[in-house]
C-alpha cells in the first residue's frame, strides 16, 4: 500500500494499522488485505468481484473493516458485497470509500453494491465514509447502491458521510423491513466546485410496528448541485419519517423530492424539509461571542454536519 | 465604561426610533432600561451591541469610539448581548455554544458551573443541541448562561425575563444579583419587570425613541409605578403589566 492509499484508508476508516478481528482492504479493484475472525468469515465472490461477510447469530461487539481504496487515476472499480447477518448478532461495520486521482487527468470511480440480510433480532451500525483527493482535472466518482433487507425484530443503523472531494455521486438505499424491524439512516453530505449528488431512498415497511427514521443534513457550495429523493411506502401498521435539512451557500442547489406513500391506514409517515441559506441571527449570534464573520459561518456547518 | 453621544436611528420613510439619545454608564453599575413597546429599548442595545449601525451619533466604551467597530470586535473589546429570542442551532450543543462564548476549550466540568448558575443541570443538558427542541425558558437560560461565560466588562441582556417561567425568574434575579457583585463589570438590562428594575443601580424610562426619566431606582421606580393616573399613562403602562404578571 503506498502512501496516497495509506492516507485514504486512514481518512475513511481511521485505520492507522490493521485492525484485529475481521477485515478486508480493497485497493484499485483487488482486495490486499483480509481477516476473518471466529465469528466473522469473509470469502470472495466466485462468479463476480467481491466478497460475503457472513456473521455467525449471537456474535456480539465485533467490528469489520471494509474499507474500498481507489489510489490512482483511470480506475473504474465495481464491487458486491454481500452481508449475512445472524439471528440475534450485534455488530458494527465500518466500511468506506476513498478515490484519489493524484495529478492524473483521468477520473477514477468507484460503484460499490452492498447488500444487507439481517437475521431475526440482529443489530447493525453501519458507518461509511467518502471522501475525494488529487489535483488533476481527473473527475473522482462514487456510487453506492445499498440494499438492506431486514427480519423481524432486527435494527439497523446507517450513518453515512460524505463531506469533501467526490466530484459526482448517485447513492440509491433501498430496504425492506419486516415486523419490529427498524432502520435509521443518517446522511450527511456537502457539495462545493461544480460537484453533483444525488442521494435516493426507497423503503418498504412490509411489517407491523416497523420503523423508517431518515435523517439527511447537506450543505451545497460554489455551484454544486444536489438532489435529495425519499420514497417511504408505509404498507401496514408502521412509522415512517424522513428529514432533509440543507443549507446553501453561493451558488448551489438543493431539491428535496418526497414520496410517502399510506397503503394502510395504520401507517403514520412524515416528510419534513428544510432547505435555505444560513439563518441571518445564526451569525449574529456567534459574533457577538467574538468570532469573525468566517469563523461564524464555519461553527454552523460543522456543528450542521456534525 | 460607556458613553452614548446623540445616538439616533431612523428608518427610511418611517418614524424615528431613537433621537439623540445620550447616557452615561460607569464601571459597576447595573442600569435598567425601561418603557412601553415600540419606545426604542432593543433598537438602543443592538446599536450598542453593533448589530444595528446608528443613522448618527457616537458610542465611547472604555474612552474608544467604537461607533464604526463591526459585532465582533465590539465582542472581543468586552461587550456581550443576550438576545431576547435566543437563536437555536441544528447540530451546535450547548457544550459547544458555552466553549464558544468562553473563548476557550473549558472543561466539561467547567461548562456545567454555568448552566448551574442559571437553574439548569448540567448532566440533562450539556450534551443537548440547541434547536427546536429546548423549550423557550431553556433556551433563554442557556443564552444567559452564555453571557456569564463571557465574563465582559459590559454584559447587556434584552428583555430576560421573557419566555421565563416563574420559578425561573426568581433564579434569574439571584443570577443578576450575583453579577451585579462584580464591581469591574457593568449591565444593561431591558426589562418590564419591577423585580428587575429593583436591582438597578439606574433605571432609564425611554418613550418613542428618548429618555424621559433616568435616576436611582429609589426615585424613579416610585415615579414609575405610583403614577397618579396610570391607565393612562404611557409611560409606566406597561411597568403596571408587568407588575401583575
Amino acid at each position: 500500500m503506498n502512501e496516497i492509499a495509506k492516507e485514504l484508508l486512514k481518512e475513511v476508516s481511521g485505520l492507522e494499522e490493521m485492525p484485529k478481528g475481521a477485515y478486508n482492504i480493497r485497493e484499485n479493484s483487488k482486495s490486499i488485505a483480509r481477516q476473518s475472525s471466529e465469528n466473522i468469515e469473509i470469502v470472495s465472490k466466485e462468479d463476480k468481484s467481491g466478497i460475503d461477510i457472513i456473521v455467525k447469530p449471537n456474535t456480539k461487539s465485533e467490528h469489520v473493516f471494509i474499507p474500498a481504496l481507489v489510489s490512482c487515476g483511470g480506475v473504474h472499480d465495481l464491487v458486491y458485497n454481500d452481508f449475512f447477518i445472524g439471528e440475534n448478532a450485534d455488530i458494527i461495520i465500518i466500511a468506506g470509500c476513498g478515490v484519489s486521482t493524484g495529478d492524473s487527468c483521468d477520473g477514477s470511480e468507484h460503484n460499490g453494491i452492498h447488500r444487507f440480510f439481517l437475521g431475526k433480532n440482529s443489530r447493525v451500525r453501519y458507518v461509511e465514509k467518502h471522501i475525494g483527493v488529487g489535483i488533476g482535472t481527473g473527475k473522482r466518482v462514487i456510487n453506492p447502491v445499498t440494499e438492506v433487507e431486514q427480519e423481524e425484530g432486527s435494527f439497523m443503523e446507517m450513518e453515512t458521510t460524505q463531506i469533501k472531494g467526490v466530484d459526482s455521486t448517485r447513492r440509491f438505499t433501498k430496504a425492506k423491513l419486516k415486523d419490529n424491524a427498524k432502520l435509521v439512516i443518517k446522511e450527511k453530505l456537502m457539495t462545493h466546485g461544480d460537484q453533483f449528488a444525488e442521494s435516493k431512498f426507497e423503503v418498504d415497511m412490509d411489517g407491523e410496528d416497523s420503523s423508517v427514521n431518515l435523517i439527511s443534513r447537506s450543505v451545497a457550495r460554489d455551484y454544486s448541485r444536489q438532489t435529495f429523493i425519499s420514497k417511504i411506502n408505509g404498507n401496514t401498521r408502521c412509522v415512517g419519517h424522513s428529514e432533509c435539512d440543507a443549507i446553501i451557500m453561493d451558488h448551489g442547489v438543493v431539491s428535496a423530492i418526497p414520496e410517502i406513500t399510506a397503503n394502510s391506514l395504520d401507517a403514520t409517515l412524515i416528510h419534513e424539509a428544510a432547505i435555505g441559506k444560513i439563518a441571518g441571527d445564526q451569525m449574529i449570534k456567534l459574533m457577538t461571542l467574538g468570532l469573525t464573520e468566517g469563523e461564524a459561518e464555519a461553527k454552523i456547518i460543522d456543528g450542521f454536519l456534525n | 465604561m460607556l458613553k452614548l453621544e446623540n445616538i439616533s436611528f431612523e428608518v427610511e420613510n418611517e418614524k424615528e426610533i431613537l433621537k439623540d439619545v445620550n447616557f452615561t454608564i460607569e464601571k459597576g453599575k447595573f442600569i435598567a432600561i425601561t418603557g412601553p413597546n415600540g419606545g426604542g429599548k432593543s433598537t438602543l442595545a443592538r446599536i450598542i451591541s453593533g448589530v444595528v449601525k446608528p443613522t448618527r451619533g457616537k458610542i465611547i466604551f472604555n474612552g474608544e469610539d467604537i461607533t464604526d467597530l463591526s459585532i465582533t470586535e465590539r465582542a472581543q473589546k468586552g461587550i456581550s448581548f443576550g438576545f431576547q429570542q435566543p437563536v437555536r442551532f441544528k447540530g451546535i450543543t450547548v457544550n459547544d455554544i458555552i466553549n464558544i462564548a468562553a473563548g476557550e476549550n473549558i472543561t466539561a466540568l467547567e461548562a456545567s458551573h454555568y448552566l448551574s448558575e442559571v437553574g439548569l443541570c448540567a448532566k440533562d443538558y450539556i450534551n443537548r443541541e440547541l434547536s427546536d427542541k429546548l423549550s423557550g425558558g431553556e433556551i433563554k437560560r442557556i443564552e444567559i448562561a452564555t453571557i456569564i461565560a463571557r465574563n465582559s466588562s459590559l454584559s447587556i441582556f434584552d428583555e430576560p425575563e421573557a419566555g421565563i417561567d416563574l420559578w425561573s425568574f426568581n433564579h434569574l434575579i439571584e443570577v443578576f444579583r450575583k453579577m451585579h457583585k462584580n464591581k469591574d463589570a457593568s449591565i444593561i438590562i431591558i426589562s418590564h419587570q419591577e423585580r428587575i428594575l429593583d436591582v438597578a443601580d439606574e433605571i432609564i424610562a425611554m418613550v418613542d425613541g428618548t429618555i424621559i426619566i433616568r435616576g436611582a431606582k429609589e426615585s424613579v421606580l416610585p415615579e414609575l409605578l405610583h403614577c397618579e393616573s396610570p391607565e393612562n399613562c404611557m409611560n409606566c403602562h406597561d411597568i403596571l403589566e408587568a407588575k401583575i404578571i
